[in-house]
């Protein structure tokens, strides 16, 4: 019998296989296989988190965005202060290719000024026949790099003779919206980030305690985060925010406010750490390294925080955004960094006026690099906690 | 000879492959075999054999990753018309698949604490089926639930229609999801595994159940397993697989009697046998070749019967208490989860603990362990040198005093950090005792790793790279890097094949026998514990019912508790079937049906009686005397 299928009905016949039996062949490996398996558990993440494409390409954009922040005074054309008197509420300018069908490389259209007395507007009608070719890598206004040496170059500048170039256009003051945005990015996304490490701290230590310890402590601590997340967030910040005194520094200001964030947002990482210790402890490698004579400081160390590590790297991304929001909600609501710092949320506050948006709409861009920048976060938060699991996938 | 009924499913050249990392692995390479109409097929094989996934490919629930690359699945079935319907060219999410799944084709789980939603009623659960299937209204479709409870062995239905599975035994369970299964009497009940995770005594009853249930519903039967204990008892054909080809079918008298493939032959050398007198060597399909490094080697000089006990247990109890009732009294109810447990370890022996689930085994030895703190009782520990009641230790003594015991767990999977490579597994326990220089203790991982069979250049790996067979052996090399007097194995080839299974315990008494080790090996598997143990104690609900001498419990069990569990274990022999009782019901307390001697409660306290040297068994004072008389 060369087939272990009897025909259709028949009574079953005795197969056996003549082909080679190898028993170890069960145990051997595919190369593809052996790649995985050699794999150590961060090269398996990497794997994963790589097919996750909306999470690789939202960690591409925010490595790129937090790039630019050590590189703001290349790619802004203007330095923040910067004020052009004569292009005061000046609509955004549009890049143009090509001009009567050929092709002159990036430029504006020159405008020239009018103040429309009916509506005492100010109007920037634009000259199609002023072609203004964008400059690239050209001296512009001075600053000092780091704090290190003077330079001049950036990214692009206006034509020679031209007013200026203002791709998002300018605020009341003439200054420039782009410039404004790219230096904004500094300050609005470090401040997740130490905010960030503040809860992360706050949420470790006393979500481990309760993990760890149980009881009392956990008793304690649980109802502590229920107080906390039961306030509602909007006012704790405003009354936390009020006790600062009027006369800080802006930076001090700055640090005052990462504070207020890193203190209120801790409570959800502590809950994730403390149930997560909760059910590593269940496992029989930890009750292994306790039999063996490890004691409580080795099994936190070795055994339960590399275990939780990964999860809480992307639980804390996840959380990131909730900081950014919160300092552009309380920056917008003028009780947060005060100019001359510049945050998203600073930019935003000049556009808390409806008159404001309806004749000069293109002060709210700055939420644009919010929601890219949330979004991104949101994704890649979410990709690295699918790829935080790396064993729970069929290889 | 009459050609019969045509096949009600026949599987022709499957090949199933596994996508990793955008290429694919074939697991399932050309299988064929047939289910004919009312009768059980077995398939058999080991853990990535791929039978999983062929039961899968007839449901159509492969896992996404998986996809059929080729052959049929062709399902005959006179209720739709007759006509071979292909499965695997179906859409798995279209009506023709949805109708055929559930209705048709019907699937019970291996893990019956799992499979139930904790959430609904039993009998919600069970009429699902028949509501998504048949049209029915609320009255009719309860009727025939409840008719089908009764028909699994549910004595009052009524009253499990409304209960939560929480309220259930595994073995009620289990009961429950086979009613799910057959609610609409499906044509082909695919059962993976369904009794892998139940106690012989309920594997036993379910095992009765699904045969009897078969001939009243005349359904055909997917049995997949790799018990062949299972197989000689259920089926009628059996076809085994290996590595994703079929290697040997036949009829269940083909396989069992003239075993042709050196597979089969090798998976029937390595089942453990419960017949009495000395057990066959277990030849095991990949035997291990390893090797002592001479510091480890020690001669057995505890083996003298003349010296004291290793360990000495008396009086051991333990309750734990669980809350019960409303949340609102919160009234407290204590269990007694180890009563009164007494017995002695010899130096070198080893002594096997068996029982079913909940019987207080594993409290035991994690009381040993000190993992826990008994309420009363002693643990004396005297191995020469040291000298000290377990249970009175504390601080720096009871780290020193970890290192004379060790133990190996069940789950190889959650046993090893997934975190660290085997070098600094093994490696941990001598840091730990800052034992040795670095890279003495790196000499003792390789060494270590000899000791267990396993190349040292394994050492860089993480623990997902092996299979579970080789992850147990590295948690008995962990165990044993502190060379410790005595080793507790908590089921430790529970979770394995077979064949690893056979592995395992060879390998377990050679370390045995060459390093001098004393061993308590705990284990459900009554077979099992007769091929490593010396001596055995049964326990059942915190109590151990008996103890003897391996070979004495088997000869002559005299608890009706031990009798009974030898006559539940399903033989991988054809002369040797389980004789199901007619109908098994719902036990209320089997204790009651016991011979007064024995019975708990009522007069008398129940006590260790001797009946013949070592061998002790619970019961009232007379029973010894009664004995000697008769």
């Amino acid at each position: 019998m060369s087939s272990p299928l009897p025909p259709d009905g028949a009574p079953i016949t005795h197969f056996v296989s003549a082909e080679p039996f190898d028993p170890k062949s069960i145990d051997k490996l595919s190369p593809i296989q052996e790649r995985v398996y050699l794999a150590s558990q961060f090269r398996l993440m990497w794997w994963k988190f790589k097919r996750h494409r909306a999470a690789l390409v939202s960690g591409i954009f925010l490595a790129l965005i937090y790039g630019s922040i050590l590189i703001s005074e290349f790619l802004a054309p203007y330095a923040l202060g910067d004020r052009h008197a004569d292009n005061i509420y000046m609509p955004p300018q549009q890049v143009h290719l090509f001009h009567d069908g050929k092709f002159v490389g990036p430029f504006v259209y020159g405008t020239t000024y009018h103040l429309n007395m009916d509506i005492l507007k100010r109007e920037y009608p634009i000259d199609r026949n002023r072609i203004e070719k964008l400059r690239f890598f050209c001296e512009g206004d001075r600053y000092r790099f780091w704090g290190l040496f003077e330079a001049r170059l950036h990214l692009f500048c206006a034509a020679e003779g031209s007013p200026g170039v203002f791709l998002l256009g300018t605020d009341r003051l003439g200054r420039d919206l782009l410039s404004r945005i790219i230096y904004g990015t500094r300050i609005s996304l470090t401040i997740g980030l130490i905010g960030i490490t503040i809860s992360f701290v706050l949420g470790i230590s006393i979500g481990g305690l309760a993990g760890y310890y149980g009881g009392w402590a956990d008793i304690i601590v649980q109802r502590i985060i229920e107080v906390l997340q039961s306030l509602p967030s909007i006012p704790l910040w405003l009354a936390l925010a009020a006790i600062m005194p009027v006369d800080w520094s802006p930076v001090l200001v700055y640090f005052g406010i990462t504070i207020i964030l890193g203190l209120i947002d801790w409570t959800a990482l502590a809950r994730a750490v403390r149930s997560k210790l909760l059910s590593l402890r269940e496992e029989d490698y930890v009750l292994a390294a306790e039999l063996m004579g490890a004691g409580p400081r080795r099994i936190i160390f070795r055994h339960l925080i590399p275990g939780f590590m990964s999860h809480l790297i992307a639980s804390a991304t996840i959380t990131i955004p909730t900081m950014i929001l919160g300092e552009t909600a309380l920056s917008f609501l003028g009780l947060g960094l005060r100019p001359p710092v510049t945050s998203w949320g600073v930019l935003l506050n000049e556009a808390q006026n409806i008159n404001v948006v309806a004749l000069y709409p293109w002060l709210i861009l700055p939420v644009v690099p919010v929601i890219l920048v949330i979004l991104a976060f949101n994704f890649l938060g979410d990709g690295l906690r699918d790829a935080a699991d790396p064993y729970h996938t069929a290889w | 000879m009459v050609a019969g009924l045509p096949d009600l499913l026949r599987v022709e050249d499957l090949r199933i492959s596994i996508a990793i990392e955008r290429s694919g692995l074939e697991v399932v390479r050309g299988v064929s075999f047939r289910i004919p109409s009312g009768r059980t097929v077995a398939l058999v094989g080991e853990s990535g054999s791929g039978k999983s996934i062929i039961a899968q490919a007839i449901l159509g629930i492969l896992p996404r990753v998986a996809k059929v690359t080729g052959g049929h699945i062709l399902f005959r079935d006179e209720a739709c018309g007759g006509n071979p319907i292909d499965i695997a060219a179906l859409d798995v999410n279209g009506p023709e698949m949805r109708a055929l799944r559930g209705g048709r084709i019907a699937m019970i789980f291996q893990e019956p604490m799992t499979s139930l939603s904790p959430l609904h009623r039993i009998g919600n659960q069970v009429e699902e089926a028949l509501v998504l299937h048949r049209d029915l209204d609320g009255r009719e479709a309860r009727t025939m639930t409840e008719d089908m409870l009764r028909l699994v062995g549910f004595a009052d239905p009524h009253r499990a229609y409304d209960m939560y599975p929480m309220e259930l035994s595994g073995g009620m369970r289990q009961r429950a999801m086979i009613a799910m299964a057959l609610i609409c009497h499906p044509a082909l009940l695919i059962a993976d595994e369904p009794t892998t995770a139940l106690d012989v005594t309920v594997q036993a009853q379910v095992l009765g159940l699904l045969k009897d249930l078969q001939e009243r519903l005349g359904m055909s039967m997917l049995l997949i397993t790799h018990d062949l204990g299972v197989v000689a008892n259920m089926a009628e054909e059996v076809v085994v697989i290996y590595h994703g080809e079929i290697v040997e079918a036949g009829s269940v008298e083909h396989i069992f009697r003239h075993p042709g493939h050196p597979y089969t032959k090798a998976l029937m050398r390595a089942v453990p046998e419960i017949d009495a007198g000395k057990p066959k060597k277990l030849v095991s399909l990949r035997e291990i070749e390893h090797v002592i490094p001479q510091s480890m080697r020690r001669d057995r000089s505890g083996a003298d019967a003349s010296a004291p006990p290793l360990m000495k247990v008396r009086g051991l109890t333990k309750s734990f208490t669980i809350q019960k009732d409303s949340w609102l009294v919160g009234d407290k109810r204590r269990v007694l989860a180890v009563n009164d447990v007494s017995f002695d370890i010899r130096r070198g022996e080893c002594f096997g603990i068996v029982g079913e689930s909940g019987s207080g085994k594993s409290t035991v030895s994690k009381l040993m362990m000190r993992a826990m703190s008994a309420d009363a009782g002693e643990i004396l520990f005297d191995n020469g040198s040291l000298r000290c009641d377990v249970r009175a230790l504390e601080g720096r003594d009871l780290k020193k005093f970890r290192k004379r015991m060790q133990i190996v767990f069940q789950d190889p999977f959650s046993s090893l950090s997934p975190r660290s490579t085997v070098l600094n597994i093994l490696r941990e326990p001598l840091e730990i005792h800052e034992t040795g220089t670095a890279e003495q203790r790196t000499q003792t991982a390789r060494e270590l790793m000899a000791l267990v069979g396993l190349s040292p250049t394994f050492l860089n790996r993480y623990p997902h790279s092996f299979s579970g067979g080789q992850r147990q052996r590295i948690g008995i090399a962990r165990a044993l890097a502190l060379s410790p007097d005595l080793l507790i194995c908590d089921e430790p080839v529970s979770a394995l094949d077979v064949s690893v299974q056979a592995q395992i315990l060879n390998l377990l008494k050679k370390l045995q026998a060459e390093l001098g080790l004393t061993m308590v090996f705990i284990s459900h598997n009554l077979a099992v514990v007769k091929y490593v143990a010396d001596r055995i104690a049964v326990m059942r609900k915190g109590r151990i019912v008996e103890i003897a001498p391996g070979d004495t419990l088997f000869v002559d069990p005299v608890h009706p508790y031990t009798r009974k569990l030898l006559t539940a274990i399903p033989h991988a022999d054809l002369d040797h079937r389980l004789e199901f009782p007619d109908r098994v019901d719902e036990i209320v307390d089997e204790a009651e049906s016991w011979d007064p001697m024995f019975r708990p409660g009522g007069e008398g306290e129940l006590r260790l009686v001797q009946v013949s040297k070592g061998h002790y068994v619970l019961a009232r004072e007379e029973f010894a005397e009664d004995r000697a008389t008769a």
